[in-house]
């Protein structure tokens, strides 16, 4: 029902045509976002889905606009409040960010400084945003602290990064990023370098703290499971380009394009027999064509037709999802199980 | 008392301890360092000396207690009533060495501090904006420091006229490049780190980001340089005022003059070129120790 009346609104992030080049004098530009289009409903969960390099984080910095000034090249738009963001003055766009959009990390081992106490970080983004000093700032410190599960946050306030485990430390980041109540939150990879065991607890504590706020979640990850326990919608991207966006259901039980297929057959099953070999998809992407040539995916791609070659294929939209692909899996040779 | 307080307790106290931050860590490992102990020690006794002068010294540093014992072939080296002899002016050359202490302590400090200002300034300005500021910043340091350092001071301290004044700030601006390009550089690598990254995800204006995150995470190097600075200006203030650019009262006890003064006794009286030289060697040894060893505690590249 929520979703009819946030629909009726329209979307919080429109992402059009995004792309962005990185440009260095003397040598071609390199494409690492090319084309992006999604959108993300309030409330909606999104999950970003790819290996290293394709361009799933260079899509979320733009979207934060923190990209580096020079040296960057990135055109489309992105929507956010019927602002585009990427047109917006840097000081406007430095007041929407921690306030409405905040970001959470792949490594909480460097984004914390590491010669300021913890309270001090977390208390900065309520000075920052809300206009909160001294006591009630801590205080409000405190209380984040002790939301997002870190024990004794009294005490934790006035310690150093280096004295908080990883799983802190990504409770503490996440802390910072919820502090002002933002309706976007963009997670990347924010497990990836944690232990399996606090992995699940972090992305429970996401997932527990988007619903209780309300925020939207833009989930950029590797790890398909994750995508499967939490995301509403999921895009698939390969090479600077989204090859496949379904419902998350729709996409786990029917995946049409080879590398969402190849992903999703790339992960170890718990029923199959021992010993039985890993299915990982061939080659890696750093021998991806541009997709100028053909489709990027195509070297890799069990699927691959004459045509593939033959120049880039389009984003279609079939019933509800989109796919860009010229042969695509059929129901029968789904999944190689 | 039960087994939960117990824990509890236990608990507090390694918290207590682990409250350490890294600075108090670099301390602890300094501590157990015994060439960092003997830099701190020579260190101390010249800071001690220097301040307690005039009760340590037993003459006055412009008395000529020796005045009638002096003849042109006999300047009477250590006794038991001058333990460092006498000067060509019959003046007793421990009181002299005691109080060219605080001359050497003073210009150390103060051209140490002066350079380390405007230096940081620079530093923080190039290091900030990045961009145009940094080059133009940049190039002038770059500038200053193609020029020889004593050369440079020599040339200033001239100008300036011969004073205490104008050694101080010739060893100052012959510092201000060094600094200017250590915190420039240490905060160019702190710029393109992830919890700088993290902080300008949060919204944080660029000016907490310089001052609360890049600048106390650079700042470590900036003050083992200043400990290795206070060595060379020592040095560099002794070298000035040999070549007659310090003070031009010749009252003012000054170990580099001292120097200067004994050269043409050097055969007669080698005491008096021997002890204003060790002086120089004791004070700049003490914090040249501390300083490399507070690098080696301070910075983890050095670490063993």
């Amino acid at each position: 029902m929520s979703v009819s009346i946030s629909e009726a609104r329209g979307p919080l992030l429109d992402v059009r045509d995004l792309s962005v080049a990185f440009t260095r004098k003397g040598s071609p530009d390199v494409r690492a976002v090319d084309g992006v289009t999604f959108t993300v409903s309030p409330g909606e969960t999104v999950g970003l889905v790819g290996e290293s390099g394709s361009g799933k984080s260079v899509t979320s910095l733009a979207v934060m606009g923190l990209l580096p000034p020079r040296g960057v090249r990135v055109g489309g738009q992105v929507l956010f409040d019927s602002d585009d963001l990427l047109t917006l003055p840097r000081d406007r766009m430095r007041d929407i960010r921690g306030r409405d959009i905040a970001m959470v990390f792949q490594d909480p081992m460097s984004s914390l400084n590491p010669v300021v106490p913890i309270g001090v970080q977390v208390a900065e983004v309520l000075e920052r945003h809300q206009d909160l000093k001294g006591e009630p700032a801590r205080r409000g410190a405190e209380d984040l602290l002790a939301r997002v599960g870190i024990p004794d946050p009294r005490r934790r306030l006035k310690e150093y990064p280096h004295q908080l485990s990883g799983g802190m430390r990504q409770r503490a980041l996440i802390a910072m990023a919820l502090a002002c109540k933002p309706r976007l939150l963009i997670a990347d990879e924010p497990t990836t370098a944690l232990d399996v065991t606090i992995q699940a607890q972090i992305i429970e504590l996401l997932k527990e703290l988007v619903q209780d706020t309300g925020a939207s979640l833009v989930m950029i990850t590797h790890d398909l499971g994750i995508v499967a326990g939490l995301c509403d919608t999921v895009h698939v991207m390969y090479s600077g380009r989204v090859v496949e966006s379904a419902g998350r259901r729709e996409l786990f039980a029917e995946p049409h394009h080879p590398y969402t297929g190849g992903l999703l057959a790339s992960v170890p099953r718990l029923d199959a027999p021992r010993g039985a070999p890993l299915h990982p998809i061939p080659g890696s992407p750093t021998d991806v064509l541009q997709w100028s040539d053909g489709c990027a995916f195509a070297p890799r791609c069990p699927n691959r037709i004459e045509p593939c070659t033959g120049g880039p294929p389009p984003l279609e939209s079939i019933g509800g999802r989109s796919l860009r692909c010229l042969n695509p899996l059929t129901e029968s040779e789904e999944v190689p199980a | 008392m039960s087994l939960s307080e117990i824990e509890a307790a236990t608990e507090s106290e390694q918290v207590e301890q682990a409250a350490g931050n890294l600075r108090r860590e670099a301390w602890r490992r300094l501590r157990r360092d015994p060439v960092a102990i003997v830099g701190f020690c020579l260190i101390a006794f010249f800071v001690l000396v220097a301040l307690l002068a005039p009760l340590l010294a037993p003459y006055a540093p412009d008395a000529q207690p020796g005045r009638g014992m002096i003849t042109p072939t006999n300047i009477p080296g250590p006794s038991a009533q001058h333990w460092f002899g006498l000067d060509a002016s019959g003046r007793d050359e421990l009181s002299r060495v005691i109080h060219g202490a605080r001359q050497s302590l003073l210009v150390g400090v103060v051209s140490m501090l002066l350079g380390m200002i405007g230096g940081l300034t620079l530093g923080v300005l190039a290091g900030a904006f990045g961009g145009t500021v940094d080059s133009v910043v940049m190039r002038i340091v770059d500038v200053m420091l193609s020029i020889p350092g004593l050369l440079m001071a020599i040339a200033i301290a001239a100008l300036l006229g011969a004073s205490l004044t104008s050694v101080m700030i010739a060893i100052a601006i012959v510092n201000v490049p060094v600094f200017a390009r250590l915190l420039r550089g240490q905060m160019l690598a702190q710029r393109g780190s992830d919890y700088v990254l993290a902080a300008r995800s949060l919204g944080v204006r660029r000016r907490s980001i310089v001052f609360g995150h890049i600048l106390p995470n650079s700042i470590s190097p900036v003050i083992v340089q200043a400990t290795l600075t206070l060595a060379t200006a020592i040095i560099e203030a002794a070298a000035l005022s040999f070549l007659g650019l310090g003070s031009a009262d010749p009252r003012v006890p000054e170990w580099g003059r001292m120097l200067a003064d004994t050269q043409r006794y050097l055969a007669s009286a080698p005491h008096l070129a021997l002890f204003p030289g060790l002086a120089i060697v004791v004070a700049a040894l003490g914090f040249t120790m501390l300083g490399e060893r507070l690098r080696e505690a301070i910075d983890p590249k050095y670490r063993r």
